[in-house]
């Protein structure tokens, strides 16, 4: 391939070299459905409504490998650990998975060996539109690696699965992992992912989560992202609720990958459920990140919650747009977004748009966003007491984050997750 | 100030300690705040073991007084000198001018959700520790040092670790001062209106623990506007500040007349003065 050819070209020469070699007729077509949805309209650009504040342009110009060479990770077995935590220990290295993991109740396959499995097929790319998101598409058509993980009905694990996605990007390399969560009736799992990055090189990642969250399951995820700034992350998570169950989504954004895109949908297809979703971006230099959420309640009796929280610096930037759909049968629905925003530098912007869409009458719904700065009232309190400009800015972002990661229930990860935080202020202001 | 015999041999160093005796001198301070002159020229002299108590009617700029003090950025010192242990205090930041042991206890202490009173507490501590090269206190020592003050002023533990003022009735607000006054043991002490907003027990607790702090190496400046106060903080000064100068000065008993006749008469020589 040279470097005159596009990103779009490759896909498609990509596609049409792989085509007749997907085995089974379902995953056939649902890899030639998907691929004919990204062909027909391409990466999305600022023209599309959902893609206004984020040109992606820029980030697809890079001359990456679709397929990169194999490299040793080996001696990266302890990258990207968080200290203390205890947890079920998964690397998938280059989106591969290299060994057996054993977790009572709970099956983890690589989608390698998954797709032969008849059983796949009804969760599979069932609920994405591919049509509306164009990355999801390309992920669906074209997706190699990733993992399985299926908690048996009633599982539950004695502590969280913690995966690691390792790359190393000896060359600038374009990357499509896919995960897919079945949560069974009354199962209850717990699953941290987090990413680490070494060789240099620039690297794309598109990645698509499916999960369904069955009777009466209960799904926590946390997101960690952290990267170096050559990164590029673009994350399409689906997620299916079924009745009584809960899902709690837990998104923590550091200042390193310029481009992060996050996309995460929500279908309330039972009755009386809970869901909570908890946001939080640190940015900083020219990075640009952007959250968009859509939860959609479909049946009576559900709960959704959401908080989004920004802490924005240098000349960085952000986008938020939350929507809420209610459909006619949702009656009893309620429904709450919060985004509020910190800027911490008159060069950093944000785009916040929250949106309601209500069909059923009997309804609680609210939603709101916020735009500040430091309070300079408390600011100058903590200094009158021997608090220096850094230790106080610090005190400060984390306390306007506190109720972002309070919420975070494994005290390894809230507190790996606030030694992010002061550790960049740190730099920041010192 | 009681004076003891001194030693031939001891003299010259009095001597120097003597000097260090004047903590706080301020010489013909003015200040403004968007435009508009607050402090006019303001004198007062506070040498370590003093209690002064500066009174005056409301608007006066005793707060202003108090910020300017502290470092507050809102306001822009026009004129005059204030030095502080023999350095100059308005070449400090805000948070040097704390480290070097002025404490400002707020008339209204400000709500900072998500910021726990306790961790507040050991930032300061640790903050004004590495400024005089001394090693963070260990976590044992801290949490003995809380619980010493905490008795001392009647602090209620609860509160300690709840996040810093956050839903405190007012009260509660202004005994949090007073616990971190007690925490940080300052040089020099200024109480803005501690005394309002605070019961009659809590104004006694507060005094008793004033006074417990009280030494001949620290000072402390209490504004208010009761003569209550004064009969458990008893000062050595009391000061009249009105319309950003200070226009009387006397010894207790100047705060037992105010409270019989008011300020009018104190204004008055200052009116036709300007006439
Ligand atoms: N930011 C500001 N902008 C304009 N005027 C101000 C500002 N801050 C204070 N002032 C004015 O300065 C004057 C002095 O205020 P200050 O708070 O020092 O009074 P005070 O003597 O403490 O009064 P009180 O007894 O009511 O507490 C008042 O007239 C007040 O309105
Ligand atoms: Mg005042």
């Amino acid at each position: 391939m040279t470097t005159t050819t596009s990103l779009y070209d490759q896909f498609t020469a990509l596609y049409n070299e792989r085509k007749g070699l997907n085995g089974n007729d379902w995953l056939q077509n649902l890899r030639r459905e998907a691929f004919e949805a990204f062909k027909a309209k391409g990466f999305p650009t600022t023209k599309h409504e959902e893609w206004r504040f984020t040109n992606v342009a820029p980030f697809l110009k890079e001359d990456y490998s679709l397929a990169p060479a194999a490299a040793s990770l080996h001696e990266h077995k302890n990258a990207g650990t968080i200290p203390g935590l205890d947890a079920y220990e998964i690397v998938l290295k280059n989106g591969l998975l290299n060994e057996d993991i054993n977790i009572p109740g709970i099956k983890i396959t690589p989608f390698r060996s998954a797709v032969k499995e008849p059983a796949i097929r009804q969760y599979l790319g069932k609920h994405i539109e591919v049509q509306k998101n164009g990355f999801a598409a390309l992920n669906t058509a074209l997706f190699e690696n990733g993992i399985v993980i299926e908690a048996a009905q009633n599982a539950a694990t004695d502590k969280p699965i913690h995966i690691t996605h390792v790359y190393n990007a000896q060359e600038p390399f374009f990357v499509q992992p896919r995960i897919l969560i079945i949560a069974n009736r009354s199962s209850r799992i717990e699953i941290i992912e987090s990413i680490f990055i070494k060789g240099g090189q620039p690297l794309f990642v598109n990645t698509v989560t499916e999960c369904y969250v069955a009777e009466n399951a209960r799904v926590d995820q946390y997101h960690l992202q952290t990267t170096p700034d050559n990164a590029h992350l673009v994350n399409f998570t689906q997620v299916e609720q079924k009745a009584d169950s809960l899902y709690n989504n837990f998104i923590y954004t550091l200042p390193g990958a310029t481009l992060v895109r996050n996309n995460l949908h929500l279908n309330l297809d039972g009755s009386n459920t809970e869901s909570h979703l908890y946001g939080l971006y640190l940015t900083g230099g020219s990075q640009l990140v952007d959250n968009h959420t859509l939860v959609n309640h479909m049946k009576p009796h559900c709960l959704s919650n959401e908080l989004y929280k920004g802490v924005l610096m240098d000349q960085s930037r952000a986008v938020f747009n939350g929507k809420i759909f209610v459909q006619q049968d949702a009656q009893k629905t309620n429904a709450f977004q919060q985004n509020n925003n910190m800027l911490l530098s008159d060069k950093a912007v944000v785009d916040s748009k929250p949106q309601l869409e209500i069909f059923a009458d009997d309804v609680k719904c609210s939603h709101g966003s916020t735009v500040g700065s430091f309070n300079n009232e408390a600011l100058f309190y903590l200094k009158a007491r021997g608090i220096g400009e850094t230790a106080a800015r610090n005190l400060l972002v984390n306390a306007f984050a506190f109720d972002v990661t309070n919420k975070i229930q494994i005290p390894a990860v809230r507190e790996y997750v606030e030694k992010l935080i002061a550790h960049k202020m740190a730099e920041t202001y010192d | 100030m009681q004076r003891n015999k001194i030693p031939f041999a001891d003299l010259y160093i009095k001597e120097k300690k003597h000097r260090k005796e004047d903590m706080l001198s301020i010489k013909n301070l003015q200040a403004k705040v968007e435009d508009k002159q607050i402090l006019k020229g303001i004198d007062l002299q506070v040498n370590a073991g003093e209690i002064h108590a500066i009174m005056g009617p409301n608007g006066s700029g005793k707060s202003s007084l108090a910020s300017v003090l502290a470092g507050r950025e809102s306001y822009e010192v026009t004129g005059g000198q204030v030095t502080f242990d023999g350095k100059d205090l308005l070449e400090l930041s805000p948070e040097d001018r704390a480290r070097e042991g002025l404490f400002l206890a707020f008339q209204y202490p400000i709500e900072i959700p998500g910021v726990s009173n306790i961790n507040f507490l050991r930032t300061a501590l640790n903050e004004i520790r590495a400024y005089r090269n001394e090693p963070p206190l260990e976590a044992k020592e801290f949490l003995r040092l809380t619980r010493e003050k905490q008795k001392l002023v009647e602090f209620d533990a609860k509160l300690a670790n709840r996040s810093l003022n956050e839903g405190f009735s007012g009260g509660e607000k202004k005994r949090n001062e007073i616990f971190q006054l007690a925490m940080l043991e300052p040089k020099l002490a200024i109480l803005d209106e501690t005394d309002s907003g605070l019961d009659i027990d809590a104004l006694r607790v507060v005094s008793n623990g004033v006074n417990k702090l009280r030494s001949n190496k620290n000072a402390f400046i209490v504004i208010t506007h009761y003569q209550r106060l004064l009969d458990y903080i008893v000062p050595d000064f009391v000061h009249v500040l009105y319309d950003g100068r200070i226009v009387k000065s006397g010894t207790k008993e100047l705060a037992l007349e105010l409270e019989e006749r008011g300020y009018d008469w104190i204004k008055e020589p200052v009116t036709s003065e300007s006439v």
